[in-house]
């Protein structure tokens, strides 16, 4: 259930940073009306078996990387999984309720996400659908092969000042991440009003672009995530990941368009 | 009334026998009696709250010497909770939900649930005796969900069954007449349990509950490890399954709505109308 190869070579990474979500962040939240910026693609059909007749709005987006590329911290069972079933089928739910109705027609995922929030009252289209499309859209990004390590350059500095030390920074992530009752994602945050770096932690689906804010990284903590390869060993999961998974990369880039919409200040310029 | 500290009270759950200041009974048959402290005239019950009140100030401040307070804690004694043991093997429930499974969710999950929970109340015993109401509160949320997981899941591993011990056998008696009652039939309830248990949004517990007070079943969701009695006081769960994802994952994956299916194989029937019986005499 692959996608094309893509080795994460010079290209690829410029690949990679086209394929990454375009959130607009410039969109305030919208009342439900039609919009103009509506995308509509065929559903894409990866390898699947159904021939269905259905138009879809969405389509599943591959990960930027082999399903195998992420072992042994990620399996590619898991991967199998998590991407090719639940995500495919967060698609595919999504698709199905679109096509119920027509109110929703012509959002982008982000406007979609947020419409369906509905100010802290989920609309059916949010929770199994949309946001569950749009997180392990961003999951996915957050993740490469070869990842962990650390930042550097200017993400490296905002996380020094928002957190004190890039250690005190993984503790908050990682303790967030196992303090979590139940479902949900953690987030390194990039907030807009207090223009600063946070981590937050989120229940079921929910996205921080509903209030606002612009997700950096993200990290699975339904159980779903890592139950096949680290069955209840959540401690383990968070750790790998921060230590082999997490792609500073993608959070670079994710911080560097941050920044277009955000004024986090002069930078530093170094002295001649 | 002094405030007598060399004579605390050795037995704080004996009510105090304090000599009672003068008093005049009242036209209905009352009495009032006046306090040295204000000059305010109390009914009798309130003047001993009274005296109760400032009698337990004084032993506060007096609280430093180890004698009284292991007395103190003596007499609060913090009790800890250990895992239940399953009353079948982990495999006895295949092919409803597999052996491993059943390993993984009772030794693990049941446990952690457990371990948390008696380190969450072993740090609000301290809490409590320090008189710090924040974490006191604080506390709160850990305790709710590492005592609900462990209340969840003992009532859970009883409401299951090997199909040959009876899972999976319909109700007879008192409960199969109240389900038929509120429900129309049996596969009724069935299906709206599993339709409520598939809708459930992310980590949760479906409920077969009866309610005490209007004695009705019911069926109810409960988020996260939340026990019943958070929907209501008056609810006593009957049975109880498991949507959260550990309970399934390894076998039916994201298809809750087969798990949900197949579990009824196994669901212990006898034990809900024992429950039934009990709490509706």
């Amino acid at each position: 259930m692959g996608g094309g190869a893509r080795k994460p070579t010079e290209k690829g990474k410029k690949e990679m940073a086209c394929q990454l979500l375009l959130t607009d962040f410039t969109l305030p939240l919208k009342s439900l009306k039609l919009s103009h910026s509506g995308l509509r693609l065929k559903g894409r059909s990866i390898g699947l078996q159904k021939a269905s007749t259905t138009v879809a709005y969405y389509g599943l987006k591959t990960p930027p990387y082999n399903l195998d590329d992420l072992e042994p911290y990620m399996s590619k069972r898991a991967l199998e999984v998590h991407w090719g079933v639940h995500h495919r089928d967060f698609v595919d739910n999504l698709n199905k309720q679109l096509g119920k109705s027509d109110i929703l027609y012509g959002y982008t995922m982000d406007e979609l996400v947020k419409a369906t929030y509905n100010n802290g009252n989920p609309l059916p289209e949010f929770n199994n659908a949309a946001a569950e499309v749009w997180n392990h859209d961003f999951f996915w990004e957050s993740m490469q092969p070869g990842g962990g390590d650390m930042p550097n350059l200017g993400l490296l500095e905002q996380i020094e000042k928002d957190f004190g030390s890039f250690t005190n920074f993984r503790e908050m992530f990682v303790e967030a991440a196992l303090s979590l009752f139940g479902s949900g994602w953690v987030w390194l945050v990039l907030k807009r009003q207090e223009k600063r770096l946070v981590v937050v932690k989120t229940s079921n689906s929910i996205n921080p672009i509903v209030w606002d804010d612009i997700p950096i990284l993200n990290l699975d903590m339904w159980e779903h995530s890592y139950y096949l390869d680290y069955k209840n060993d959540k401690a383990r999961y968070v750790s790998t990941f921060m230590n082999h998974l997490v792609s500073w990369n993608a959070a670079m880039i994710h911080m560097a368009r941050a920044e277009a919409f955000v004024n986090l200040g002069e930078p530093k310029m170094p002295i001649a | 009334m002094k405030i007598d500290v060399n004579h605390r009270n050795p037995h704080p759950r004996v009510r105090l026998a304090l000599p009672l200041p003068k008093y005049k009974v009242l036209p209905h048959g009352g009495f009032m009696y006046k306090t040295h402290i204000s000059g305010c005239t109390l009914e009798k019950k309130n003047l001993l709250r009274l005296q109760m009140a400032l009698r337990s100030l004084a032993t506060r401040k007096t609280l430093t010497l180890a004698l009284n307070s292991t007395r103190l804690a003596q007499s609060r004694a913090l009790q800890t909770f250990s895992l239940p043991d399953l009353p079948y093997d982990y495999g006895a429930l295949e092919p409803a939900i597999s052996g491993e499974i059943m390993q993984l969710h009772h030794q693990k999950h049941h446990q952690t649930y457990i371990t948390n929970y008696n380190k969450a109340l072993e740090q609000l015993h301290d809490a409590i005796q320090k008189g710090d109401s924040s974490t006191v509160v604080k506390l709160q949320s850990a305790i709710k969900f590492n005592g609900g997981g462990h209340i969840n899941h003992s009532i859970f591993w009883k409401n299951l069954a090997p199909i040959r011990e009876g899972g999976g056998e319909p109700p007879h008696g008192s409960l199969g007449w109240a389900i038929d009652t509120n429900f129309g039939s049996l596969e009724s309830l069935i299906q709206k349990m599993n339709a409520e248990g598939a809708a459930l949004q992310g980590s949760g517990w479906v409920w077969l509950g009866l309610d005490k007070e209007l004695k009705k079943l019911v069926v109810e969701t409960t988020a996260n490890q939340d026990p019943l009695v958070t929907n209501g006081p008056n609810l006593v769960p009957l049975l109880g399954i498991d949507v959260w994802e550990h309970a399934y994952y390894l076998q039916y994956k994201n298809v809750r709505p087969d798990y949900l299916k197949n579990v009824w194989k196994v669901i212990n029937w006898k034990y809900a109308s024992e429950v039934y019986e009990k709490e509706s005499a």
